[in-house]
């Protein structure tokens, strides 16, 4: 177990080095940032200027090691628009798309689970066939106007709920219905064959016959063994949530994370957007090291890969 | 999974299976309607979809009380007719869908082959290509490319089959891993085949079914990431029509026209919705003990 984690680990920091590098290279491929940030009728003087303060003249490794050594500080150097800290931003910003993770991943799971033990349990029921047709719906509904067509119907033609703003939690609503049925489908499943590979077990058929009753088998024996799987597919999920924030927050305008990195992005204003890829990249690279040590720990044929 | 052959099977048998599949022959005839509208579309409709019109603005469908058979599905805030516009977008998401999942399909299949094939070292790269690739969120990436390198076609496509390999990887990987031990491979070898040999004859054509199955997944990916681009402002430019944009022009005007967004949503989640039933199709017509 000590060996599969240390290799997992050694995978994780390898990954986000080359993150790292990639999220650095980005104000280069933009072209010359010194111009970028003098602005349009800046002089050569000006841009001259501008490169000394930000030493664009040092050696690349230069550049990439001091600004690698402010990052793991927690400084991302000054976003260009904003003329503010990326790190003060990030942190502004965070707990909210946090929040909206959160909570979308809380409706997946609502769900997700119910439906998908309520499938394992009478497979090829009404209630399989339902839960099947929502995971082939959902997967086709393109996000954006799923979200659009919630606002349509509960803030335009009902009026129940507010169409953007954070202000609270009711304002989370829709939003994080958007963000989360798209991880339903996937989770829905897995619960179903985790739940059927369960209740085919030799401890379900002694708890049968021992004369339990059977919500208690369901709930407190099955579903218990059951759900470690999909726990580490919500971890994968929700590290996919938060990096495709972006457009829910976008329609709902909900100024989080992903808001941000489009905004900066619009503005040709890179660093924020470095600092937001290099975060997203590094909960998605924790959250399935979490993920696979967590299998790994409850199915050991695992760790002999 | 099993199930493999050193040939294919009949090909009779299978599109006799074809046929009887009701969901698949659905889902191909709503795509085949969608591809020839694409394909077709100056005949299919009067107008062009730049012309605008500015005496015939905000014209609702036909089925509203203002509207007219002229423009039956309306005409949007410039005055273009809808209609048009929807069957020239057919043609951004088709082909953004069906070449980036097929470039996609290319890298992914190349790396797959030889990490499962080869093994050991190369497998330990391109494992750790695929874990890279997986920790990049794909939407932030992509709105980043597409504002450096400006959203034409050959961008979004190429940007697209760069981020869309993965699935493509993983699952080759497994099945060649597992190819690699039938004996047939091991027959193949002791006939004196040659590496390549093996890779081109015995095992790419076990995994074609598998891999169709995947493209129609990703293609279906492609569409819905092109117009969530779109729709951000970052993907296919205007004046071009493209569902997503679309959606993204009628959204200011959610509150007082829904059938702005509502038309071309319908539509790309149809499109989608057809491409992933045609792939459920295939994939339970070839594999039938896939099933569970």
């Amino acid at each position: 177990m000590t060996r599969y984690v240390i290799g997992r680990l050694a995978l994780a920091a390898g990954v986000m080095l080359v993150v790292s590098m990639l999220s650095f290279s980005m104000i280069y491929m933009a072209g010359d940032p010194a111009i970028t940030i003098a602005g349009e009728s800046a002089t050569d003087a000006d841009i001259n200027a501008v490169r000394k303060f930000y030493r664009f003249d040092d050696p690349i490794y230069a550049q990439y090691g001091a600004w690698m050594a402010n990052a793991l500080r927690g400084d991302f150097g000054r976003s260009y628009y904003l003329r503010a800290p990326v790190g003060e931003l990030i942190t502004d910003r965070f707990p909210t798309t946090l929040l909206l993770g959160g909570l979308a991943m809380l409706f997946a799971m609502a769900l997700a689970v119910p439906l998908g033990v309520a499938a394992a349990v009478k497979p090829n029921s009404l209630v399989d066939r339902l839960s099947l047709m929502i995971s082939v719906l959902g997967q086709a509904l393109p996000g954006f106007w799923f979200g659009l067509m919630l606002i349509l119907l509960f803030s335009v033609k009902l009026r129940w709920l507010p169409p953007s703003g954070t202000e609270s939690l009711k304002n989370f609503i829709m939003p994080a219905i958007t963000l989360g049925y798209y991880a339903t489908p996937a989770m829905m499943r897995l619960t179903r064959t985790s739940m059927l590979d369960v209740l085919a077990s030799d401890y379900i058929r002694t708890a049968h016959a021992k004369g339990l009753h059977p919500a208690v088998i369901l709930f407190k024996h099955a579903l218990r063994n059951a759900i470690a799987p999909v726990v580490s597919l919500a971890a994968v999920q929700l590290g996919f949530m938060l990096g495709g924030s972006v457009v829910v927050e976008s329609i709902f305008s909900i100024h989080g994370l992903g808001h941000l990195a489009w905004e900066s992005i619009s503005r040709n204003d890179f660093p924020p957007v470095q600092a937001i890829i290099l975060t997203l990249s590094m909960l998605y690279v924790a959250l399935t090291f979490c993920a696979d040590v967590l299998n790994a720990w409850l199915d050991p044929s695992i760790r002999l890969e | 999974m099993g199930g493999f052959t050193s040939h294919a099977g009949a090909p009779g048998k299978s599109f006799r299976g074809f046929l009887s599949h009701h969901g698949l022959v659905v889902s191909g005839g709503i795509l085949g309607l969608i591809f020839i509208g694409a394909v077709f579309a100056p005949l299919l409709s009067a107008y062009d979809p730049y012309t605008q019109d500015l005496a015939n603005r905000h014209i609702p469908p036909v089925w509203y009380e203002r509207g007219t058979w002229e423009h039956f599905l309306g005409t949007d805030a410039l005055g273009r007719d809808y209609w048009t516009r929807l069957l020239y977008g057919a043609r951004a998401s088709l082909f953004i869908g069906f070449v980036s999942a097929t470039i996609a399909g290319l890298l992914g299949v190349a790396l797959g082959v030889s990490a499962g094939y080869f093994g050991g070292r190369v497998d330990a790269a391109i494992t750790f290509l695929i874990n890279l690739r997986l920790s990049l969120p794909v939407i932030l990436v992509a709105l980043a490319v597409v504002a450096l390198f400006s959203g034409t076609f050959l961008v979004i496509v190429v940007l697209l089959g760069c981020l869309l390999w993965d699935r493509y990887a993983v699952v080759t990987r497994t099945l060649t891993k597992q190819l690699k031990e039938k004996e047939f491979i091991a027959s193949s070898v002791a006939l004196g085949s040659s590496r390549t040999g093996i890779i081109a004859k015995d095992i790419l054509p076990n995994l074609a079914n598998h891999l169709i199955v995947v493209w129609t997944l990703e293609i279906a990916h492609a569409i819905l990431l092109e117009a969530a681009l779109s729709f951000l402002g970052l993907g296919v430019q205007p004046p071009t029509p493209s569902w997503g944009l679309m959606v993204s022009e009628g959204k200011d005007l959610l509150f007082f026209e829904g059938w702005l967004i509502a038309i071309p949503g319908c539509a790309l989640f149809l499109l989608v919705l057809s491409i992933n039933l045609v792939g459920d199709g295939i994939r339970d017509v070839t594999a039938p003990e896939n099933l569970t």
